[in-house]
C-alpha cells in the first residue's frame, strides 16, 4: 500500500505560496476558481447594470458615469461606441468567466475526487495549470476593456465579417485580445476536462460503481467530455478569426472567397455543447441537494443518468438553431428544429424527477433547498420558452428579440446561478470549515428570488413586441416607444438585484471568519465528502473509504440509529465487501 | 499490491501500481481524451478547408502547381520513418533494453526535426516565390505566373488557398515541434536511467501522440498537395 | 396591446401568430402543471416532525408518461412549425407573380432598388431609395436580400418576418401586405455601434397610390442620372 504511505507525506508542513497559490490540491484550485469567478461575475454584472442604465433611461447622464473617458461616455452619457463593447463583455464574462468556472472549475475540482473517494485528481501539475491558464485568460479579457478603441463591439458570439475587419467594428486590439484570450481559455478547459474524465473513469473508491455516483459527478462527467470536444473547435475558430486580424488570412472575408457563415457554424457547433456545459452541472449538484432537501432517494436515478447523456449527445446536433433566420438551407433549418425539439424531452424527464424525489417528502427548506427547488421553476420558464424558438415559423418573429434575451437568462440565471447560490452555501461548510449564515441566506435567496423575476420576466413580453437586442436606443424606433415604460421597470429591478446581491457577497466573505463553526455533516448527506472533517484536509483520506450503496439512500427503512439518512461508506453489517478493493494510487 | 500476468493483452500493458476502472492507466488515458480534444482542433481547421474549396466554384490551384510535392513526399516518408522508429524505441524497453530506447528515441527525434526542417525551409521557399497567407503577393514571380494561367494557379481562390494552407500546415508543425520536445525530454529522462521494463508509461504516452501526429499529416498531405 | 404581439399586417402573419398562441398554451398547460405541483409539493410536504418520508427509488410507469407525453407533443409541434416554415422560407415558396426589389444593406442603411416602370429588376430604369420600401397592398413581394459590408437583419416587425442579409450571398424574402399604411423596418443583426439606429420605413401603398409614386419617382430618375 504504497499510496497510503505517500499521503503522510503530502502532510508536511508547506509554504505559504506551495500551499495556496500554486498550489496542487483539487480543492484550494477550486478555492481558487472559486474567487476569480465571483470576481469576474461582479465585472459582468457592473456592466449588466450599465446596460440596463442606457436602456432604461437613453440619453440621460449615467451617475457616477462621470468617471469613464471620453471614448465611452459623454459627460455621463454612454456612446454607442461603449454601449455594443458593454453588451459584447457582459456575455463573454458571464459565459466564459463567470458561469462556466464557476460550474465547472469550481464544482468539478472540488466535488469530483471528494465524492469519489479519491486523494486527488489523476494529474494535480495540470490541474494547477489549468486554472493558471484560466486566470491569465481572464486578465487579457479584462485588458480588452483598457486598450485603445476598448473591447470587441460584435456581440460575445462575434459574428463576421463585423469582427474580422476593425474598418467595419472600429476594434483592433480588443478583438485581438478577445481572440488569444479564448484560445487561452480553451486550453485551459481541455488540460481540466481531461483531467476530470481520467479522474472519474480510474480514481473511484472501492465499491463506487458507474451507478453509484452522485449525479453531480455524471453531469460534471458528460460535461467534461462536452468540453474537451467542443472548446478546441472555437479555438480553431478563433484562431481563424486571429489570423484574419493580424495575418491578413481571408477565412471570413466573403470579398476574397471566405465565408461568413462559416465562423456561425463553427461557433455553435462549439456553442450549443457550451450551452449545457453551462446547465448540466447545476442539474447535476440541483439532483444532489434536492435529494437532500427532500430526504429522500432521487426519483428514478437511471432515467435521471440516461437523460443526462441524451442531453450530452444530442447537444451536438442542435447547433442550427441559431441560425435559422441566417440564409442557411431552409431544409436544414427543419432537420434542425426537430432535432432541438426533441431536446426537450430529456429535459422534462429531468424536471419530473425533482418532483417525483419532492413528492411525499419530509422537505427541509435550508437554503440549499431553496434555490434547489427555485432552480427547477426557473429552469422549467427557461426550457418552455426556448420551444417558441425551436419552432421555425415563431422564430422568425422573435429571433434576436429580447425573447430570446429573456429564455437564455431564464437558463443561466435563474437555472445555474440559483443553483450555484445553492451550491456555495451547500459545500461552503468542506470548503472553509464554517458554515454560511441561514438567515442571511434565506434573505437573499427571496429578495433574488423577486427581483429576479421582474427583471427578466417581462423581457418575454419586450420579445413578443418586437424589441430587437443589443439596440443601444430604443425610441429610435416608434414601435418600440410605448415599451420604454416596462424598459424602465425592468432597469430599476435589475438595480435591486445587482444590489441584493451584495447580500451574498457579504454574507459569503464573512463567513470566511465569522460563520458558525461546520461539524462535519451539517446536511446529515451521504456523500463521501462528509466523511471527513470540516474543511477537508490535504490528499482527503488517509486511506480511501469503501462504498457500500447508491447516494442517494434517504429514509431507507432500517436505517440504524433513527437517523434518516444512510451515508454511502458506512458498512451495514448485512453489506458485503466490493470485489475490487484496491486503493487507488495517489496523483500521478 | 500485485497484478496477475498470464495472457498476452496484459504483456501490453506494463505492470505498475494500476487504477482500478477502465483497465488502462490514467497517464494513457488522460493522452487519448487529449488526442480527442485534439482531433475535434484538427477537424475545424479541415473542415474550414473543406468548406471553403469544395462550396467555390471557382477553380483552385492544381497540385504541385504552386507547392514542391516531392519534397513534401520525401517529407511524409521520413515522418512515417519516425513514426516506425517510434514502434522501434517502445518495443525496446517493453524488452527492459534502456540502450536501444535511447538509440531509437534519439532516431525519433532526428526525423521530426528534420521534418521541421524541411517544412520551415520550404515556408521560406514559398514566400520567397510569392506564396503567403492572403495570397498571391502582388509583384511576386507567382503572381506573374498566375496572371498568365489564373486557372492553374487558382487565381482567384488564392487567398483562400494561402490562408488554410498555411494555417493547417503551421499548426501541424507546431504539433510535430512539440512532440520533438517532449521527445527530447524523454530521451534524457532515459540517459539518467528512467524508464525500465516494469515502468515505461512515457515513452508509450508519447509514442500515441507521435503516432496521432503522423496520421495528421498523411491526411493533410492528401488533401493538402495530392488532391 | 403594446406589451404583446403587434397587429399582424402579411398573410403569413397569421400563421405564425397561430403557432405562438399554440405553444404559449401548451407550454403554458405544462407551466401550471410543474408550478403548481412544486407548490402544492413544497406546502404538503414541508418537514413535520415525526414525519417519515416516502422510500422510493421511481416508478417506471410514470417516468415511461412523462417521457412519452413531452415527446409526442413535440414532434407534433415541429410537423405543424414545418408546415409554416415551408411555405414561407422553401425555396419554392415565393409566388410567381411577387413584385421584386432588391435591398442592399449596408453600415447603417438600407438601399432599396426598384424595377422601375418595367416591372423587372436589372434593366436600366431601375432606381434606387434610401431608408424607404414602398409596396403595394394584397401584392406578393419578393426581396433580393445582399449586404455590402457584414451582416444585416431585415426585419419588419408587423409582417413577422426576419431574413439575415449576408455579404457574400444572395437570400430571398418573400411577404404579402395586407393592410395599406406605414410600418417599420429594423436591422434585428447587430451590425455595428449604429446597429440601433439602422431603421427604415415601410409604405404599403394602393396599386393607384404605387403607381403615381412610382411614376414621380422615375420622372425624378430621368432628371437627375
Amino acid at each position: 500500500m504504497t499510496s497510503v504511505a505517500a499521503v503522510h507525506t503530502h502532510d508536511a508542513p508547506m509554504s505559504f505560496w506551495r500551499k495556496y497559490v500554486f498550489s496542487t490540491d483539487h480543492k484550494i484550485i477550486g478555492i481558487q476558481f472559486l474567487f476569480v469567478s465571483l470576481f469576474f461575475l461582479l465585472v459582468g454584472g457592473l456592466l449588466a447594470m450599465q446596460i440596463r442604465w442606457q436602456l432604461g433611461f437613453p440619453g440621460q447622464p449615467m451617475p457616477g458615469g462621470g468617471i469613464l473617458p471620453e471614448t465611452m461616455a459623454s459627460e455621463g452619457i454612454l456612446l454607442p461606441e461603449y454601449y455594443v463593447q458593454l453588451v459584447s463583455m457582459h456575455g463573454t464574462f458571464m459565459v466564459f468567466f463567470a458561469i462556466m468556472p464557476l460550474l465547472v472549475g469550481v464544482y468539478a475540482n472540488f466535488l469530483i475526487p471528494l465524492k469519489l473517494g479519491a486523494h486527488d485528481m489523476a494529474f494535480p501539475r495540470i490541474n494547477m495549470a489549468s486554472f493558471w491558464t484560466a486566470f491569465l485568460a481572464g486578465l487579457i479579457m479584462l485588458a480588452s476593456l483598457f486598450v485603445p478603441e476598448g473591447a470587441i463591439r460584435s456581440g460575445w458570439t462575434n459574428y463576421v465579417p463585423l469582427a474580422a475587419r476593425p474598418d467595419y467594428s472600429g476594434v483592433t486590439w480588443g478583438q485581438i485580445l478577445w481572440c488569444i484570450s479564448i484560445v487561452v481559455l480553451g486550453l485551459s478547459s481541455v488540460l481540466g476536462s481531461l483531467n476530470y474524465i481520467t479522474t472519474v473513469i480510474n480514481h473511484r473508491a472501492p465499491g463506487m460503481t458507474w451507478f453509484r455516483m452522485p449525479l453531480s459527478v455524471w453531469a460534471l462527467f458528460i460535461t467534461a467530455i462536452l468540453g474537451v470536444l467542443a472548446l478546441p473547435v472555437l479555438q480553431g475558430a478563433a484562431i481563424m478569426l486571429l489570423f484574419d486580424q493580424t495575418l491578413g488570412t481571408h477565412f471570413f472575408d466573403p470579398l476574397e472567397g471566405g465565408q461568413a457563415l462559416l465562423w456561425q457554424h463553427l461557433f455553435w457547433f462549439f456553442g450549443h455543447p457550451e450551452v449545457y456545459i453551462l446547465i448540466l452541472p447545476a442539474m447535476g449538484m440541483v439532483s444532489d441537494m434536492i435529494a437532500n432537501g427532500s430526504r429522500k432517494p432521487i426519483f428514478g436515478y437511471h432515467s435521471m443518468v440516461f437523460a443526462i447523456i441524451a442531453i450530452g449527445f444530442l447537444g451536438w446536433i442542435v447547433w442550427g438553431h441559431h441560425m435559422f433566420m441566417s440564409g442557411m438551407n431552409p431544409t436544414l433549418g427543419s432537420s434542425f428544429m426537430i432535432s432541438t425539439l426533441v431536446i426537450a424531452v430529456p429535459s422534462a424527464i429531468k424536471t419530473f424527477n425533482w418532483m417525483g424525489t419532492m413528492w411525499r417528502g419530509n422537505l427541509r427548506f435550508h437554503v440549499p433547498m431553496l434555490n434547489a427547488v427555485a432552480f427547477v421553476a426557473m429552469f422549467v420558464i427557461g426550457g418552455l420558452s426556448g420551444v417558441f424558438m425551436a419552432a421555425t415559423p415563431v422564430d422568425m418573429f422573435i429571433h434576436d428579440t429580447y425573447f430570446i434575451v429573456a429564455h437564455i437568462h431564464y437558463v443561466l440565471f435563474g437555472g445555474s446561478l440559483f443553483a450555484l447560490f445553492g451550491a456555495i452555501t451547500f459545500w461552503y461548510p468542506k470548503m472553509f470549515g464554517r458554515m454560511m449564515n441561514q438567515r442571511w441566506g434565506k434573505i437573499h435567496f427571496w429578495l433574488t428570488f423577486v427581483f429576479y423575476n421582474l427583471t427578466f420576466f417581462p423581457m418575454h413580453n419586450l420579445g413578443m413586441a418586437g424589441h430587437m437586442r443589443r439596440i443601444y436606443d430604443p425610441t429610435q424606433y416608434e414601435f418600440l416607444r410605448p415599451l420604454q415604460p416596462l424598459n424602465e421597470f425592468i432597469s430599476i429591478s435589475a438595480f435591486a438585484l445587482f444590489a441584493v446581491q451584495l447580500i451574498f457577497a457579504a454574507n459569503f466573505l464573512l463567513s470566511l471568519w465569522k460563520g458558525e463553526k461546520a461539524p462535519q455533516n451539517p446536511w446529515e448527506d451521504n456523500g463521501l465528502e462528509w466523511s471527513l472533517p470540516s474543511p477537508a484536509p490535504h490528499g482527503n483520506w488517509e486511506r480511501v473509504p469503501t462504498v457500500y450503496r447508491g447516494p442517494y439512500e434517504f429514509s431507507a427503512p432500517g436505517t440504524p440509529g433513527g437517523r434518516d439518512y444512510l451515508p454511502q461508506y458506512e458498512r451495514l453489517p448485512t453489506d458485503r465487501e466490493p470485489a475490487a478493493a484496491l486503493a487507488p494510487a495517489l496523483g500521478d | 499490491m500485485t497484478h496477475a500476468h498470464a495472457s498476452t493483452a496484459d504483456l501490453m500493458r506494463p505492470p505498475f501500481p494500476a487504477e482500478p476502472g477502465a483497465g488502462v492507466y490514467s497517464n494513457k488515458l488522460g493522452m487519448w481524451v487529449f488526442l480527442a480534444s485534439d482531433v475535434m482542433f484538427f477537424t475545424a481547421l479541415i473542415g474550414t478547408y473543406i468548406i471553403l474549396r469544395f462550396s467555390t466554384d471557382l477553380p483552385w490551384a492544381q497540385p504541385g502547381a504552386v507547392l514542391n510535392v516531392p519534397l513534401t513526399a520525401f517529407n511524409t516518408f521520413l515522418l512515417i520513418c519516425s513514426s516506425v522508429s517510434m514502434v522501434k524505441a517502445y518495443a525496446a524497453i517493453a524488452d527492459g533494453d534502456r540502450e536501444r530506447l535511447k538509440f531509437w528515441v534519439l532516431m525519433t527525434i532526428l526525423g521530426g526535426a528534420t521534418f521541421v526542417g524541411i517544412q520551415v525551409y520550404e515556408y521560406v521557399k514559398l514566400v520567397g516565390h510569392g506564396f503567403t497567407p492572403n495570397g498571391y503577393r502582388e509583384g511576386s514571380e507567382l503572381a506573374t505566373l498566375a496572371a498568365a494561367e489564373p486557372l492553374k494557379y487558382g487565381l482567384q481562390t488564392a487567398g483562400i488557398y494561402g490562408s488554410t494552407f498555411f494555417t493547417m500546415t503551421g499548426f501541424h508543425g507546431f504539433h510535430v515541434t512539440c512532440g520533438v520536445v517532449c521527445m527530447t525530454w524523454v530521451y534524457f529522462k532515459a540517459l539518467r536511467g528512467g524508464y525500465s521494463q516494469q515502468d515505461y508509461r512515457g515513452v508509450e504516452v508519447i509514442g500515441l501522440y507521435w503516432h496521432f501526429v503522423d496520421l495528421v499529416w498523411i491526411i493533410l498531405f492528401t488533401i493538402v498537395y495530392l488532391i | 396591446m403594446p406589451w404583446s404581439l403587434p397587429p399582424a399586417a402579411s398573410t403569413f402573419a397569421g400563421d405564425v401568430d397561430f403557432m405562438f398562441w399554440l405553444i404559449l398554451v401548451i407550454t403554458g398547460i405544462a407551466f401550471v402543471i410543474v408550478e403548481a405541483g412544486l407548490l402544492w409539493f413544497v406546502w404538503k410536504y414541508r418537514a413535520r416532525p415525526g414525519r417519515q418520508a416516502h422510500y422510493t427509488h421511481g416508478s417506471t410507469k410514470a417516468e415511461v408518461v412523462w417521457t412519452a407525453v413531452p415527446a409526442v407533443t413535440v414532434v407534433v409541434l415541429g410537423i405543424m412549425s414545418n408546415g409554416i416554415w415551408v411555405k414561407v422560407k422553401g425555396r419554392n415558396s415565393v409566388p410567381p407573380d411577387a413584385m421584386e426589389v432588391a435591398v442592399h444593406a449596408k453600415q447603417f442603411e438600407w438601399n432599396v432598388t426598384y424595377p422601375g416602370p418595367d416591372g423587372t429588376l436589372a434593366t436600366g430604369d431601375d432606381f434606387t431609395v434610401r431608408n424607404q420600401l414602398h409596396l403595394v397592398v394584397n401584392r406578393p413581394v419578393k426581396a433580393h436580400l445582399s449586404s455590402e459590408d457584414v451582416i444585416h437583419s431585415f426585419f419588419i416587425p408587423d409582417f413577422r418576418i426576419k431574413q439575415d442579409a449576408v455579404p457574400g450571398m444572395q437570400i430571398v424574402a418573400w411577404f404579402q401586405p395586407t393592410r395599406t399604411g406605414e410600418f417599420e423596418l429594423a436591422c434585428a443583426e447587430l451590425c455595428g455601434h449604429g446597429h440601433y439606429s439602422m431603421g427604415a420605413r415601410v409604405f404599403v401603398h394602393t396599386q393607384e397610390d404605387y403607381d403615381a409614386w412610382l411614376a414621380e419617382r422615375a420622372a425624378a430618375q430621368e432628371v437627375t442620372p
